[in-house]
């Protein structure tokens, strides 16, 4: 029996269909994308059949509208197989997130729909290569020019760069303002101006690409601005709000796949005459992992509702939280995956030393642990704050 | 062009049992799939359509619980299904499920192709499929590997041989029996699942479709089960050379020119 969270009929369709495409088309292939390092079009057309790339979008943009819980649904199944290839989706979700948030009609209408498809996928890019946790400190510029905004600068480390065609780029229009002087815009591959710098070569999420992305005299039209001009922080940071539950959505998944992977080798696994799962200390290594994924994914769905009914307008303490607990629990059952495996688990002949390296960017990216953090204490302050007065 | 795709409710292969008893599959409890051929049937029809245009109905001959397969079919690009039940139609043989499915794709008319899996995994006889058209008085090309050409007026397909393939044309309508591998067939989209959960299927009895109560079910089935046995292997064929590999080749020349062979 497995825990009961009442999911609606649709979100176990969602459920079902993530797992079939997990099992029958990435697991065949999931080695080999770690050791090519090559973006998973294959898959990602799967994905895009299956209507996968629209759960979370609402259906008059061509989606299902099932929220950040169809989101996480998704990417939890899909990286209980591979961390990795499903972020060709996830980081898509990050970059339509701030459309989903303050795009105009038009903009929704013009960027979502293919999104939905699978047709475009999309990026996100805020961080920069001095400008990484304090992304206020970016340099990246936009300068109005009549109709239009010229950017220049560059952008580092960003999930899909070069293979998504939508991007959604941070930039200063008035360094005067600091944090207020940031603003958000829509770019696609092809502006004038616009191009792709060096790929990274990654410790894990090997199949997920990241590049830097450069800006000289990119030269965009006013209508690609999302919100208003100095608004791109808090766009940044409402994205951040929903997209969190992703990272801990693949968290969680990577950490339920590490551990179906070592109660299955220690029932078959005999040392001293006995399958090593008879030992206590290994029961007591696998139940600590279980009560840990278990608690994760309880917190990970309770904050992916709270976010979906729309009942509060923001939920930084609650995706930071979650983000924060799905994360480290991960790292702590691959590591202790590898650790039931003993030497094998070290090598490429079993996927959980894949395992622990796609789990350790979850603690880093969209805010590293830390940052969650900082996150999580403001909010307590801030609430406390208003209690006492 | 419309195609008609018949689909059969086969065990989950992982939990068969037989009753020894009656010699046929013990059904109560085990889960029911569809007859995995068939899932390449549903596939080549959508994909006609898909080319092509038309719509794809797939019926299947079975109690009640066989909507949930017809429903699946639907998630997977079907356009239509429809159930025949019938307290009547149990216990039909091949020939009488022929005939039966038959009269209901009389019923619904207006077809140019049916496709069928090339045998169902359970009973493995390959005959409702040719039988069908033998009752249609159409034609019929079975274990067909591909579909190399077709238009609105014309098909030619590969028929799979033992040392080879035929190259076979055919007007319309044809049914065709597929083999496994002609295509890999789709996973339900999401749009497609919620849409066949809705979907609403529609059973056709034997009034409906019109059949003549004695060629349906038991009375119309001329094959009964007498028997289901477990076949014992005999284990002390062969025979066992042993020396240096010059001894052995002598020995075993020996004996196969002693036996004719060489």
């Amino acid at each position: 029996m497995v825990m009961d969270y009442m999911l609606s009929e649709e979100e176990q369709m969602i459920v079902e269909i993530a797992r079939t495409i997990a099992i029958e088309k990435i697991k065949p292939l999931r080695d080999y994308y770690d050791e090519k390092e090559e973006f998973p079009w294959d898959i990602v057309k799967e994905f895009a059949k299956a209507d996968l790339f629209a759960t979370y979008i609402p259906e008059e943009y061509g989606g299902f509208g099932k929220g950040v819980m169809g989101l996480v649904l998704v990417v939890e199944e899909l990286c209980k197989v591979d961390g990795a290839i499903s972020l060709s989706l996830a980081a898509t979700a990050l970059g339509a997130f701030p459309i989903l948030i303050s795009g105009s009609e038009e903009q929704k209408k013009k960027y979502l729909p293919d999104i939905a498809s699978g047709k475009k996928i999309a990026a996100f890019g805020l961080t920069e290569a001095g400008a990484g946790s304090d992304a206020t400190g970016m340099t990246t510029t936009a300068v109005k020019d009549g109709d239009y905004y010229i950017l220049n600068g560059s952008k580092r480390f960003i999930t899909n760069g070069g293979d998504a065609e939508t991007y959604v780029i941070f930039a200063k229009t008035n360094h005067s303002r600091g944090a207020r002087g940031i603003s958000c815009f829509i770019l696609e591959k092809g502006d004038p101006g616009f191009n792709f710098g060096k790929k990274e070569k990654k410790m894990g999420i090997r199949a997920s690409s990241t590049r830097e992305l450069v800006f000289n005299d990119c030269k965009i039209h006013k209508c690609r601005l999302l919100g208003r001009e100095g608004q791109g922080l808090v766009i940044a940071q409402t994205t951040l709000d929903n997209s969190r539950p992703g990272v801990a959505a693949q968290a969680l998944g990577i950490a339920t796949g590490a551990l179906n992977e070592a109660v299955d080798y220690a029932r078959k696994r005999v040392q001293f005459g006995q399958p090593i799962i008879s030992f206590q200390i290994i029961q007591h290594m696998l139940a600590d992992m279980a009560t840990e994924i278990e608690a994760a994914r309880a917190l990970l769905y309770a904050s992916a509702r709270m976010i979906d009914s729309g009942k509060v307008r923001r939920t930084s303490k609650e995706s930071a939280m979650t983000k924060l607990f799905c994360s480290e629990v991960a790292m702590k059952v691959t590591t202790n995956a590898v650790q039931i495996f003993g030497g094998y688990g070290y090598t490429k002949e079993y996927p959980v030393e894949k395992m622990m390296r796609d789990a350790k960017i979850t603690t880093l990216y969209e805010g590293t642990s830390q940052i969650q953090k900082n996150e999580i204490a403001l909010n307590l302050i801030k609430e406390y704050v208003t209690k006492s007065k | 062009m419309n195609v008609i795709v018949c689909i059969k409710q086969v065990p989950s292969l992982a939990n068969v049992k037989i009753d020894l008893e009656t010699g046929r599959f013990k059904r109560d409890g085990i889960e029911s799939v569809i007859n995995p051929f068939d899932k390449y049937a549903v596939e080549e029809g959508v994909r006609i359509r898909e080319k092509i245009g038309g719509k794809v109905i797939v019926i299947t001959m079975g109690p009640p619980q066989a909507e949930s397969a017809l429903r699946e079919t639907i998630s997977r690009g079907a356009d239509e299904a429809f159930l025949i039940s019938d307290k009547i139609f149990g216990g039909s043989d091949t020939l009488a499920t022929s005939y039966t499915l038959s009269s209901a794709i009389k019923f619904i008319g207006n077809y140019d192709i049916i496709i069928c899996g090339k045998q169902a995994l359970d009973g493995a006889t390959a005959q409702v499929g040719p039988g069908v058209a033998e009752m249609l008085n159409i034609p019929h090309v079975a274990h067909v590997k591909k579909i190399e050409f077709i238009d609105d007026k014309l098909i030619r397909v590969e028929r799979m041989m033992e040392d080879g393939y035929d190259l076979i044309e055919s007007s319309f309508p044809v049914l065709l029996t597929i083999i496994e591998g002609i295509n890999s067939p789709r996973i339900p989209s999401l749009r497609g699942k919620m849409f066949s959960k809705k979907a609403i299927i529609k059973t056709l009895d034997a009034e409906t479709i019109g059949v003549d109560a004695k060629k349906t079910g038991l009375n119309g089935s001329p094959t009964q089960v007498m028997k289901v046995f477990v076949t014992q292997q005999q284990r002390n064929y062969g025979k066992k050379f042993s020396g240096d590999v010059k001894e052995i080749a002598v020995a075993l020349v020996k004996r196969l020119s002693k036996l004719g062979i060489v």
